[in-house]
């Protein structure tokens, strides 16, 4: 077959054909569970939370109630404190709409000191450019003050480089 | 288990947007594969649908929606759905229906119509992620890939100019595929002066969102052979997935893939994947994911890959040809329809109908999908 089925079209083109049109207009409230609502109701406080795993002896960030790996209930609430290191990061140019931006968001995976290997969160950089950003980087949380926290990942506004 | 095989299959072409209706893309990608195969709809006593997130087309039971087009009404039918994954998976669904026993031929069909969410379907991947841990950052999709990369090429100390020499190999095979949206001679400076979305993601490093649709036929040995002198066995299936917590593991290498491609291996009684692969369509969506699961489905050790890419190895001509089609980065990436490129590709290529993508002497071959939340993986070991 020399051609195949199917009539291409341009965003213009797109424009002229006949269309239905429709938006969703509905919203969403999730309960958090167990593990989450105390990770963050320890974020409204300016603490990091795990959970310990008294089979495998890892301890588990962000917290879980149950072990994946044992598939028993986790045994223990563990502090850990606000530093950590950069795992992998990126510079991005989009936001989440895939609209173009000039200054880009520093974004990452930081490994939380204290917890078990690979256990990281996703979150911002800040205080620093991207060419700063390495690998192995130790950083810490920077907290937004204590009266505008609401207990949300976004209680904590970046991660800094560490001062040691 | 019965032994089954691939006697048919067929494709739109991909597009950024079509004019087709998702139904109307499945209708003309069946209609191609019952052609191939000179069957009609009355022959098949199966059908499984493979479509990606509602939220492109907005619309929700998106197979049922789909059936008419899928040829599926008043037939046994199903809908499978792992994400990117499902391109890989959907066929390995129509295997099982046929490998049990339950089906003589099952037709599986593949549609993704990402061009109705406007202005862009970026803002429908923003419903995959974690609501409790990652939609307050205000993520987009992009960014999980460019870290993952990085981290690929932080590991093995991978440059990004020798990744880029994935995207010049695969827009310049997708010259030779009727259904290519992004086909093109480029060169690795025009990858590299590319717009930087993500970094290290640009523009040229990553396939674009398309519409398209896709379709195979899976038949039963003992009636393979009344359609077909030319069939193409399915000898090994595999799919695999880790934890949503992506940032709860290194990302340097998909052991979900490596698990997937060993139980397909072990079914297909494949020892040395290098050496007994004539043909292979790991799944590109970008530059640098052809190389990791080119690692993942154990085509060459941990860091290698770009190697061999450099060396030629993968070219149509080299001795293990990768993305003869063109792939996602060349064809197009309409989700859960990259089927066309991926076991549909590797179909054709082993029927010697591949037309001037023809990998000569191609006897065994494998394709390989990767979705989800960056943790899934499903693969298919094909021989003629």
């Amino acid at each position: 077959m020399e051609k195949y089925p199917g009539e291409a079209l341009s965003l213009e083109e797109m424009k002229k054909v006949t269309q239905e049109k429709w938006s969703p207009r509905v919203k969403y409230a999730w309960s958090c569970g167990e593990a989450m609502s105390r990770f963050l109701n320890e974020l409204k406080k300016g603490k990091l939370i795990g959970r310990k795993c008294h089979t495998c002896g890892r301890v588990i960030f962000p917290p879980k109630m149950f072990c994946e790996i044992c598939f028993k209930p986790t045994d223990e609430w563990v502090y850990l404190p606000d530093t950590g290191t950069v795992m992998t990061y990126s510079a991005s140019y989009l936001d989440k709409d895939a609209n173009r931006i000039t200054e880009p968001i520093l974004v990452g995976v930081i490994a939380i000191d204290g917890a078990s290997e690979d256990m990281g969160i996703m979150h911002y950089f800040g205080e620093m450019t991207a060419d700063e950003i390495t690998f192995g980087k130790k950083v810490q949380a920077v907290w937004k003050p204590e009266k505008e926290r609401t207990g949300s990942v976004t209680d904590i506004k970046w991660f800094k480089p560490l001062k040691e | 288990m019965e032994h089954v095989a691939c006697v048919g299959a067929g494709m739109t072409i991909f597009s950024r947007r079509l004019k087709e209706t998702g139904k109307e893309m499945c209708y003309e990608a069946v209609r191609m594969a019952l052609e191939e195969a000179e069957l009609e709809l009355k022959d098949i006593d199966t059908v499984v649908c493979g479509t990606a997130p509602d939220a492109f087309d907005g619309i929700h039971m998106k197979g049922e929606n789909l059936l008419d087009g899928c040829g599926g009404s008043k037939k046994t039918y199903m809908r499978v759905f792992t994400g990117g994954g499902t391109g890989v998976l959907a066929p390995i669904a129509g295997w099982w229906h046929v490998a049990s026993g339950l089906s003589d031929v099952c037709l599986v069909v593949c549609e993704e119509k990402m061009s109705s969410c406007f202005p862009h379907p970026q803002s429908a991947f923003a419903h995959i992620w974690d609501p409790i841990l990652e939609r307050p950052l205000n993520p987009n999709l992009v960014w999980i890939f460019a870290m993952e990369m990085n981290r690929y090429m932080h590991v093995h100390n991978i440059k990004k100019e020798d990744i880029a020499l994935v995207s010049v190999k695969n827009k310049k095979n997708a010259l030779d595929h009727p259904s290519a949206q992004l086909a093109a001679n480029i060169t690795v400076d025009d990858v590299l002066n590319s717009e930087v979305m993500a970094w290290p993601v640009q523009r040229l490093d990553i396939s674009p969102p398309s519409d398209g649709a896709a379709a195979m036929i899976f038949a039963r040995e003992d009636v393979v052979h009344s359609i077909t002198d030319n069939p193409v066995w399915v000898e090994g299936v595999g799919w695999c997935i880790d934890s949503t917590m992506w940032t709860n593991r290194d990302l340097y290498f998909p052991q979900y893939v490596a698990k997937a491609a060993k139980m397909a291996y072990r079914m297909a009684g494949i020892h040395n994947p290098f050496k007994d692969i004539d043909v292979a369509e790991p799944y590109d969506p970008f530059d640098y994911k052809e190389l990791h699961h080119m690692e993942g489905l154990l085509l060459c050790k941990k860091g290698e890959a770009a190697n061999l890419t450099k060396e030629g190895v993968t070219q149509r001509d080299g001795d293990l040809p990768t993305c003869p089609s063109g792939g996602l980065l060349g064809v197009g990436n309409p989700i859960a329809a990259t089927m066309g490129v991926k076991a549909c590709e590797i179909y054709w290529q082993l029927a010697g109908k591949a037309g001037k993508r023809q990998v000569p002497d191609a006897r065994t071959g494998v394709c390989q999908a990767w979705g989800d939340l960056m943790q899934y993986g499903s693969v298919m070991v094909m021989r003629s």
